[in-house]
């Protein structure tokens, strides 16, 4: 919104430009640039024997000109140009969006409606929820979890039969609207870099994997007095807590030696942003639908 | 000698009346905005940048993001239900200069912050094939080793003082102890997980 004096300041400019414009093509409309017209309606200019008409604009020119000017002159009264003046028509950008939000939330209501009385499970095994499931996280999730839901290094795979924070619809539906911070403290300093070597052993015998019998059998006490609290005496994880299964064999990141010790060391901070804000109700239970039925096959 | 030719025929006065004739739109389209409470007052809750967002934006700019990346949400329902609740001016007050662009070879950027988390930004900075496959964005390994320059981020925030951005003597003092030691990565993530998170809306 224009101060009254920037509002003035807007129209009375715009109009003089307009007038000026017009009196500009007015006055040249048949002018000669010789006052003592010549006879042969030339300008009297001779440039190395070349002379120079002298005529006005061709008729189909100047009535171009001329349906501009009336189209500004239409413009100015139905759109808002002239200051505060909002126009005849009412019309603003903000407007013309929300009426296309409107048009688009009634479609939406009716797509979305369809699967209100429905239960994720009941959406999950729904051939066309899940078409539309395929295309929400196709635009939303598959930056990070991969156009499959296989998932990268760092980043979940949602098709195996893994969670992290659990798989019961409830707690995807959580994970999608709220988001989820992973926190493992890291234990470089408290277990010493030989603690953490033994450690990391020992993390891979709960998985099967190929370890130092010797060294898992000293990291054994390291993970009952310090991994334990959150993984579990067994290794199981803690879906209250994020805290991975390690006797799975299912690895975030990888199993290699380093990848665990630098886990151990340094800890991990693996965080899912909320999308409560960016993505409506009704998407989010598309997409709770979806992700369940990744895993139920 | 009548009024036509008397203008063609005299460069000054025609370049006057040039300057006359064109002044007309900036007057009118941008002059009064330089005085519209909606273009140069911030929204509520607008913070100017930390030390380590503002390196983090000139990172942003050394590497030419804003070339491929517009920080402009368009009043459309394209462009809102993708990237969320359209830009406004009062979100840009600090900006010098704005990076709001026309050019889009990615996505627009304007509410990108807490779309992510660090650790995707880091990913796919490294390599963005590593998480997208289909992308054609560059790499900036580099910035995973660059150090960012303590000496001057006090100096810059010192500068957007003068030109009205409300940082306090000690946000100045305080610039080089926040950035000392800090990778560019670091800085240029802190920076994107700052954008656009004050104004949000269900798609």
């Amino acid at each position: 919104m224009l101060t009254t004096f920037w509002s003035w300041w807007v129209i009375i400019l715009t109009v003089t430009n307009l007038v000026l414009i017009t009196w500009l093509l007015f006055a040249n409309k048949k002018i000669a640039v010789n006052e003592e017209d010549t006879e042969d309606q030339t300008t009297g200019h001779v440039y190395d024997g070349i002379e120079e008409y002298d005529n006005p604009l061709p008729k189909w020119w100047f009535q171009m000109f001329v349906i501009t000017l009336v189209f500004g002159v239409f413009y100015f009264a139905l759109y808002p140009s002239l200051g505060n003046f909002k126009g005849f028509l009412n019309w603003t950008s903000i407007g013309q969006w929300e009426g296309e939000m409107e048009v688009a939330n009634a479609k939406y209501a009716e797509t979305f409606g369809q699967y209100k009385e429905m239960s994720i499970e009941e959406i999950a095994a729904d051939p066309k929820a899940m078409k539309i499931g395929t295309r929400l996280f196709a635009n939303n999730c598959s930056v990070c979890h991969g156009a499959d839901g296989g998932g990268a290094e760092g980043f979940p795979n949602l098709t195996d039969k893994d969670w992290l924070y659990g798989g019961a619809p409830e707690q995807i539906a959580v994970s999608i609207s709220n988001g989820r911070m992973g926190n493992m403290p890291p234990w470089g300093e408290v277990l010493g870099e030989d603690g953490v070597i033994n450690t990391a052993e020992y993390v891979r015998k709960l998985s099967g994997l190929e370890h130092d019998a010797a060294k898992a059998e000293a990291g054994a006490t390291h993970f009952a007095t310090v991994c334990a609290a959150c993984h579990g005496a067994d290794g199981k994880g803690m879906h209250v807590l994020g805290a991975p299964n390690l006797t799975d064999d299912v690895w975030l990141y990888n199993d290699s030696r380093e990848a665990i010790r630098h886990a151990i060391r340094n800890g991990r901070a693996n965080v899912m942003p909320a999308q409560v804000d960016k993505l409506r109700e009704d998407k989010i239970r598309m997409l709770t639908a979806y992700v369940y039925g990744l895993s139920q096959e | 000698m009548n009024a036509h030719e008397k203008v063609e025929k005299n460069i000054g006065l025609m370049m006057i009346l040039m300057v006359v004739a064109i002044s007309f739109g900036a007057l009118v389209e941008i002059v009064p905005q330089f005085f519209n409470k909606a273009t140069t007052e911030p929204i509520e809750g607008l913070k100017p940048y930390t030390a380590m967002q503002l390196e983090g934006r000139d990172i942003y700019i050394r590497e030419g993001c804003n070339v491929c990346h517009s920080q402009m949400v368009r009043p459309f329902r394209s462009e809102t239900e993708r990237y969320g609740h359209y830009s406004v001016a009062g979100e840009s007050v600090y900006d010098y200069p704005f990076l709001w662009g026309s050019k889009r070879t990615g996505p627009d950027l304007a509410r990108v912050g807490g779309r992510y988390s660090d650790e995707w930004h880091r990913a796919h900075m490294y390599n963005p094939r590593n998480v997208v496959p289909e992308s054609n964005m560059p790499a900036f390994p580099w910035l995973f080793d660059n150090v960012v320059d303590h000496t001057v981020t006090g100096k810059k925030m010192a500068a957007l003082q003068t030109l009205g951005v409300p940082y306090t003597d000690e946000d100045i003092a305080g610039a080089e102890a926040a950035v000392k030691g800090k990778t560019e990565i670091e800085a240029l993530i802190a920076y994107l997980q700052n954008l656009g998170v004050l104004l949000k809306q269900k798609r």
